[in-house]
């Protein structure tokens, strides 16, 4: 009798309590993403629509005003509108502010409907012309699919929101295209390290020398910064030598150059990427970047595609890893009179050029092609447009937001399946504070608050992998339960023998006492 | 959002260690050809960046002016002949990097300095950083001092900056992240064998700091030090193991030593004899004791090739300096041993209070190759070799068949001469006598008088004896395939996974004598040279025993743990019933039974039918 309950306290394992119903709940999740647009009218159009911004037609009006000196100034009109209207009113992260202007406008240039700029500003020209009188709903019946256009382009689509949950939800087959393009970013992560390696196969024949320091200044830092609300990102370059590559390029007599076929590439990188080395002090990816500069006899060295086509750039890359340029310095040799080893100074802007290229696709600021009519204006000194962040910012919080949730579902699913892991008090804190920040995060999602959305997310990202990768999870998961019978068995079996024996001499005993019972009322 | 998708439960383990370079799974490569794609650049991005386009032609064609180095590596190598025979190499990697790991700019661009080191001293604060992998146990009375002491297993010991605050967690982290570099099990340190030692581990950079609270001090005898750990060791150099004296670090023959350590000291030293500005040095160091009796079939000599089966071809190109020193100081007039290629260079030093003399040969020259291009030092020991000796081990993979292969080496320059091979064979090892192959240079020797007896299990072993011509100068093989039998439980020794002995075989020979034997009287002789009688004046007898194999037999699981709990159990479970027994069993008067003939008789009254008594 004391021995049971002593036996049942001293085996069992602590389990805190867990919120399993709020995680039920954020398994069937529904999140209605919501962008806080606002559509200036000008009086011009549209005297009828009550609501328009004074200040902003008068801009408008000035610019337009000053535009009568010739046609060169047309073309920077649309640029300066957008300056000035990003002074006037610094709308907040996340939001779409689109400029209707009339018709026979001409802050756009000729056979452009919709003017895209560095911010969060669109200036969209009114379609067919609309006889004045209509009212206001019909007014917005007519430019609601423009402005829907227009949102897609600059804050997110339904393409996008299911790329970045393609990892997590099982969508119906699409094109391979999409598929590839949808893989080819980073997962969305807290950090990113990104590693710029200068190979050198054979520092006998030269001797490299880049500037990295500079060139990292100023060539990525700036879009990094500009990234900086997304994930930290940190640095560094090393120079690795006698870097082979894994495949013996195929002299090519013709070109007197020796070339890479595209379908090689995969092998190429394999020997060196052992020698990359991840980043010993964090966990976050790496996106590696590798300048390759062919020894003397190896070059010049150039890259086929698979149309057997020279790439340009000479440069290639693999989705989610980094990307390789080669970097040809053979006429630096001479005919053989310079004494090896050679000093090479790499020209970085060369190289940053593609760096950069790479940079964007691999972080998933690839833009998809605007649709016609459409006139984006070109990324300046940052590299990145207000609303490029805002559209990565819409898929990093909704993928934050997913990978949190599947954590975390699939971190109480476990937990309930195997009863013999222990759940310590730390771990359902942060289950719990992976739930609060999800709630929030979905909440601010819908409200439109994207700044805060995205840092809910990313706390409860963080939260979910604390708890998920807690070592003390793993303790007493390999014990199962036909060890324990093995260990209770040769104790319970010969006791159990004469406890049966004497329930069955009671039993009989009572048996007979009846028949004797029985007997004596006969 | 639909949740369709589990996780694994496993978490994979981070750090799989590092196999070679060259072994890559081909379904990884398949996985990849299909991801790679050629940067298709568009031209707006080149513009975009920040910094305007130098007007003119792109400068790529710089003048070479090779910007002032920061960095600087040196390696070197000594080799040391011990006064027990066995050989002594000790090689150093020193890089010297002018970067101030302790100022607030963070160091993230590397050149010559490792990368994943660098962001660990960063991250970590470290100060001062010392770590050593050592199997084996250096012998000082036999071997002198070493260079570098290092216990055996792994030894941690590091110096954080006066920034750091935590230094327990910082320290836990730090072995962690150790562990994981050098593919060690260094994340067992914990604070049950962690130390501060207050005086005995000073720092050995430069900074006086005497605080000891920033030092932690940690040793895992246990950590076996293997080639999993090299790799990640040879990884740190330059030039990786590519070029320079690092060639000769192949794990095959470095781990096939008494001893070896390397180890990894990072400190800050001073940058110029006045000490203004700091640098950080990394030195790798790696110890190792050859020992060429046992492993160089019997001879002292020993040659570089020899050693590490590689010969020097080159100096690493990124060295300043590149230096192989032979301590020769106990061969000041070469009776004792010569050293080829002969060096001119000669350099003294003081080493451990003690005056030596050594060869130099510097890498950097071209002239230290010679013509063959390679370098590969030579040391020969003037000393007679035995004329008959032998070898035995035996071969083949798995636990259920083997091969035993014995040598018997005939050093004798020109003379051919007979021996005798007795061995005896226990039966749970099932020769195959139909594989016995007996073959001296390269050439079957077939042997003029075989006598076998096979085995009986359990009752008798195999016995093979065999009268062998040896020819003069080679090696004899004979080798024979066998076959493990399964032993009955209880026939297993108490240490089954030992292995089982099977004894030395014995080769029994007449040897051509160099003078002339005295066969007559073994009166005036002295007793140890009389032993075996002499009946011919040209040769004598002798007798040499191989060494004693040892076997794995295939051995059951002794599952003893669960025996014991099977034993327990039932004692408890005994013991338990007998008490339940006594609670439970009441006790009572029983009636006298009656007697023996009153029960027969009441068996034939009821066969009669007739009422019982």
């Amino acid at each position: 009798m004391v021995g049971v309950p002593l036996w049942w306290r001293t085996t069992e394992t602590y389990r805190a309590w867990l919120p399993v119903n709020q995680i039920n709940e954020l398994a069937e999740l529904q999140v209605c993403l919501c962008y806080r647009s606002m559509a200036h009218w000008t009086r011009y159009v549209h005297p009828v629509l009550g609501y328009q911004a004074g200040c902003h037609l008068r801009i408008l009006n000035e610019i337009l005003a000053r535009d009568h000196s010739g046609d060169d100034t047309l073309s920077v009109l649309h640029v300066e509108a957008d300056l000035s209207l990003h002074t006037l009113s610094a709308s907040p992260c996340g939001s779409v502010v689109v400029y209707v202007i009339p018709e026979t406008s001409v802050l756009l240039p000729q056979g452009v409907d919709v003017y895209i700029g560095h911010r969060r500003t669109a200036v969209l020209r009114m379609g067919a012309p609309m006889s004045v009188g209509k009212n206001h709903k019909q007014l917005l019946a007519h430019l609601e699919p423009r402005i829907t256009q227009v949102v897609q382009v600059m804050s997110f689509s339904h393409t996008d929101i299911t790329a970045a949950l393609s990892d997590r939800v099982r969508l119906s087959p699409g094109s391979k295209e999409s598929l590839a393009d949808s893989m080819r970013s980073f997962k969305s992560s807290p950090g990113y390290e990104i590693t710029f390696s200068l190979l050198n196969p054979d520092p006998k024949s030269h001797r490299l020398d880049w500037d990295i320091e500079g060139a990292v200044h100023s060539y990525i830092q700036p879009l990094l910064t500009k990234l900086a609300p997304l994930a930290n990102f940190s640095i560094d370059s090393q120079i690795l030598y006698y870097a082979m590559l894994g495949v013996n390029p195929r002299f090519d007599s013709s070109l007197e150059a020796y070339t890479l076929n595209a379908d090689s590439l995969a092998h190429v990188i394999n020997p060196v990427e052992a020698r990359l080395g991840s980043n010993a002090a964090s966990s976050n990816p790496v996106l590696n970047f590798l300048l390759y500069v062919p020894d003397a006899h190896h070059s010049p060295l150039y890259i086929h595609d698979h149309q057997k086509q020279p790439v340009a750039s000479n440069a290639f890359h693999s989705p989610r890893w980094g990307g390789i340029m080669v970097y040809n310095v053979n006429d630096l040799y001479g005919r053989g009179e310079t004494p090896l080893p050679v000093n090479i100074n790499i020209n970085m802007e060369k190289v940053m050029g593609v760096f950069l290229a790479q940079l964007r696709l691999m972080l998933g600021v690839q833009s998809s092609p605007a649709p016609p009519g459409f006139l984006v204006e070109p990324c300046g000194g940052a590299g990145l447009a207000d609303w490029e962040l805002d559209r990565l910012m819409w898929s990093r919080t909704v993928e934050n937001v997913a990978t949190a949730t599947t954590t975390i579902t699939s971190l109480a699913q476990l937990l309930d399946q195997i009863g013999n892991i222990v759940i310590n008090d730390n771990i359902a804190s942060q289950v719990s504070s992976t739930v609060t920040s999800l709630q929030l995060a979905v909440a601010e999602l819908e409200a439109g608050n994207l700044g805060f959305a995205l840092q809910y997310s990313k706390e409860a990202i963080l939260a979910s992998e604390r708890a998920f990768f807690d070592p003390s999870l793993l303790h007493l998961l390999y014990f199962p339960d036909d060890q324990k019978f093995a260990i209770y068995i040769p104790l319970f079996l010969p006791m159990c023998v004469p406890i049966l024996l004497s329930l069955i001499k009671i039993a009989s005993e009572a048996r007979q006492r009846r028949k004797l019972k029985q007997s004596k009322k006969d | 959002i639909a949740n369709s998708y589990n996780r694994p439960t496993l978490i994979q383990l981070q750090n799989t260690r590092e196999e070679e370079e060259e072994q890559q799974t081909t379904a990884q490569q398949e996985e990849q050809t299909k991801r790679w794609e050629a940067t298709e650049l568009e031209e707006e991005h080149v513009h975009d960046a920040a910094v305007p386009p130098l007007a003119g032609d792109p400068p790529a064609a710089d003048p070479p002016s090779p910007p002032p180095s920061k960095d600087d590596f040196q390696e070197e190598l000594v080799i040391r002949p011990l006064h027990s025979g066995d050989i002594y190499a000790s090689f150093q990697f020193r890089t010297v990097w002018d970067a101030d790991f302790m100022g607030d700019q963070k160091v993230s661009h590397y050149r010559l300095f490792p990368k994943s080191l660098g962001q660990v001293i960063t991250k970590f604060s470290v100060r001062e950083l010392h770590i050593s992998f050592t199997q084996g146990y250096w012998r000082t009375m036999q071997w002198g001092q070493p260079y570098l002491p290092s216990p055996p297993g792994a030894e941690l010991w590091v110096w954080f900056q006066d920034t750091v605050t935590d230094v327990d967690g910082t320290w836990k982290e730090l072995t962690n992240v150790l562990s994981g570099i050098f593919c060690a099990s260094l994340n067992f340190i914990d604070s049950t064998n962690t130390v501060q030692p207050s005086a005995s581990f000073k720092p050995l950079g430069i900074g006086n700091v005497t605080d000891h609270s920033f030092l932690r001090y940690a040793t895992l005898p246990r950590e076996i030090v293997c080639t999993e750990n090299l790799t990640p060791w040879k990884k740190l150099l330059p030039c990786g193991s590519k070029a320079g004296l690092s060639v000769l670090l192949k794990s095959e023959k470095l781990f096939h030593s008494t001893f070896h350590s390397q180890a990894v000291h990072v400190r800050p030293v001073c940058q110029d004899p006045q000490c203004r500005t700091t640098s950080m040095e990394l030195r790798q160091t790696l110890n190792v004791v050859f020992d060429l009796h046992t492993s160089g079939q019997g001879k002292r000599e020993w040659s570089l090739f020899k050693m590490f089966s590689r010969t020097l071809t080159e100096a690493c190109p990124l060295a300043s300096s590149s230096k192989v020193y032979v301590d020769v100081t106990d061969n000041p007039q070469g009776e004792q041993f010569e050293l080829s290629p002969a060096t001119p260079l000669l350099t003294q030093a003081v080493v451990l209070g003690d005056r030596r003399t050594y060869s130099v040969y510097d890498l950097t020259q071209q002239a230290s190759f010679g013509s063959s291009r390679s370098l590969n030092m030579l040391l020969r020991w003037k000393m007679l070799r035995p004329l008959l000796h032998s070898e035995r081990y035996v071969a083949g993979y798995g636990l259920q068949a083997g091969e035993i292969h014995t040598l018997i080496y005939n050093h004798h320059p020109y003379r051919a001469f007979p021996v005798l091979l007795l061995s005896a064979v226990p039966w749970y090892l099932r020769l195959y006598i139909h594989t016995l192959t007996v073959s001296s240079k390269g050439k079957d020797n077939r042997p003029s008088y075989i006598h076998y007896q096979p085995s009986k299990d359990r009752e008798r072993p195999h016995l093979l004896e065999m009268l062998l011509q040896l020819p003069p100068n080679s090696v004899t093989e004979v080798t024979v395939e066998f076959e493990r039998a399964l032993l009955k439980w209880t026939e297993y020794t108490p240490d089954p996974n030992h292995g089982f002995y099977v004894g030395s075989s014995v080769i029994s020979a007449l040897v051509p004598s160099v003078v002339a034997m005295d066969t007559n009287s073994t009166l005036d002789r002295p007793l140890f040279s009389s032993f075996f009688p002499c009946k011919e004046e040209a040769s004598y007898f002798m007798r040499v025993y191989t060494e004693p194999l040892l076997v794995n037999l295939p051995t059951p699981d002794f599952s003893m743990p669960y025996n014991v709990i099977c034993l327990t159990c039932t004692v408890v479970a005994v013991g338990y019933g007998s008490l339940y027994n006594l609670l439970t069993r009441t006790f009572q008067v029983d009636e006298p039974s009656p007697g023996l003939a009153k029960r027969i008789a009441n068996v034939i009254r009821r066969f009669r039918g007739v009422p019982l008594l």
